[in-house]
């Protein structure tokens, strides 16, 4: 764990007055506001460095203990007991302390902590939203398709979470207050979870509508017929029109993916067709080919 | 609207410690729709989430109330734009080779 340098943070001189510091912090606090940096992993940081730095700078005791013992705070608490010891003859204890990291998860880092001891104590009664989380989710295409429970283990908790059909690649939902403890009372954080979406599948999507390609052989292109197509939902028969094109596409309606949150709504799908020549062809097929197109 | 989706503006302002006077300035600027019945001012339960932002905004880093208008345009504004770069990203997909 490093000295950690408040005045900086706040971008201040090691003089500045209380007032300097109290307009430094509200500059610094707007621009990194959790509240005006949604989803802002750095900002949300930034925001604890600056409330902390705040919260020694702006009282005048922990400003004067950081000031006399700043880069020796390892030191602080020796000097702090010898002091008593002088004064009042009598032996404190005490274990050592360990030291790790530097900014934990709850808001204070534990140079702060070593100094000031694990005590919350603000000076002012100001309540800030706890830091929200940010989570990724995995699902393959035919997950997304349909509403489904997962469970996530969140701070060593299980939740269950319902997600609904048709959610997007790179969309985000929020869980309301399962981020972190809200600082002096305030509100927890969020979680974000995003969700990424693997296309396992042969269809393509975009948005709710359904792209894929089907093969269709040249006589069935030529006279019209059927063909089996799949779907999501299952195998589909399409009926097939005289002089299909190769490269034609075609629209099945609501065969697509269920619209998010909107129950029993589906896109499209988008079928293009591939007509198959046949090859290897044998001397009667030949002759018959070439007859045709002597007709036309 | 059912009355259990209400909150008496009086007792949120008690809770958060804040003046009633505040809530009104936010109604006045369309920022917050208010239910009033009889001599009692309601908050209806979908707006607390970005009502308790806004004092927030306005408690932690004395925001004004124009300032708390412009933070939640510009917010709309970027979050509009996120949706709209996912969007294209996932039509961008379609076009990738696998």
């Amino acid at each position: 764990m490093d000295f950690i340098d408040y005045y900086k943070i706040l971008g201040v001189d090691k003089n500045a007055s209380a007032d300097d510091i109290k307009k430094a912090y509200r500059k610094l606090a707007r621009k990194y506001h959790p509240d005006v940096n949604p989803n802002d992993k750095e900002a949300h940081k930034k925001f604890q460095q600056i409330n902390e730095a705040n919260e020694v700078l702006s009282d005048p005791e922990k400003r004067k203990k950081y000031d006399q013992y700043g880069k020796d705070w390892k030191h602080a608490e020796e000097f702090e007991k010898a002091k008593q010891q002088r004064q009042q003859h009598q032996y404190s204890g005490g274990g050592g302390q360990e030291f790790y990291g530097d900014f934990d998860s709850e808001g204070f880092s534990d140079f702060f902590e070593s100094m000031f001891g694990g005590g919350r104590t603000r000076s002012r009664q100001t309540k800030f939203k706890g830091q929200d989380y940010q989570a990724e989710l995995h699902l393959t295409l035919r997950q997304a398709y349909t509403t489904h429970q997962q469970t996530l283990t969140i701070d060593g908790k299980n939740v269950r979470i319902t997600i609904p059909a048709g959610i997007e690649n790179g969309q985000k939902i929020k869980l309301k207050g399962y981020g972190s403890p809200g600082v002096n009372g305030g509100p927890n954080g969020d979680l974000y979870i995003t969700f990424q979406i693997e296309d396992e599948t042969q269809f393509k999507r975009s948005g709710n509508d359904l792209y894929t390609t089907a093969e269709i052989d040249l006589y069935t292109a030529v006279l019209g017929g059927e063909t089996m197509v799949e779907t999501l939902s299952g195998k589909l028969k399409l009926k097939i029109a005289a002089g299909t094109q190769n490269g034609a596409k075609v629209r099945v309606k609501a065969k697509g993916f269920p619209v998010y949150k909107k129950e029993g709504e589906f896109g499209d799908l988008y079928v293009t067709y591939q007509v198959k020549i046949p090859t290897n062809l044998s001397e009667k097929e030949k002759e018959l080919f070439t007859e045709l197109s002597k007709l036309r | 609207m059912q009355e259990e989706n209400l909150v008496a503006a009086n007792e949120f302002c008690l809770h958060h410690n804040i003046e009633i006077n505040f809530i009104y300035s936010l109604q006045e600027y369309g920022l917050l729709q208010v239910i009033r019945r009889e001599e009692s001012v309601f908050i209806p339960e979908n707006q607390l989430t970005e009502l308790e932002k806004m004092v927030r905004l306005h408690y932690d880093l004395n925001i004004n109330v124009e300032g708390i208008d412009v933070i939640r345009h510009l917010l709309e504004r970027i979050e509009a734009a996120q949706h709209e770069l996912n969007e294209l990203r996932n039509e961008l997909r379609i076009y990738k080779t696998d």
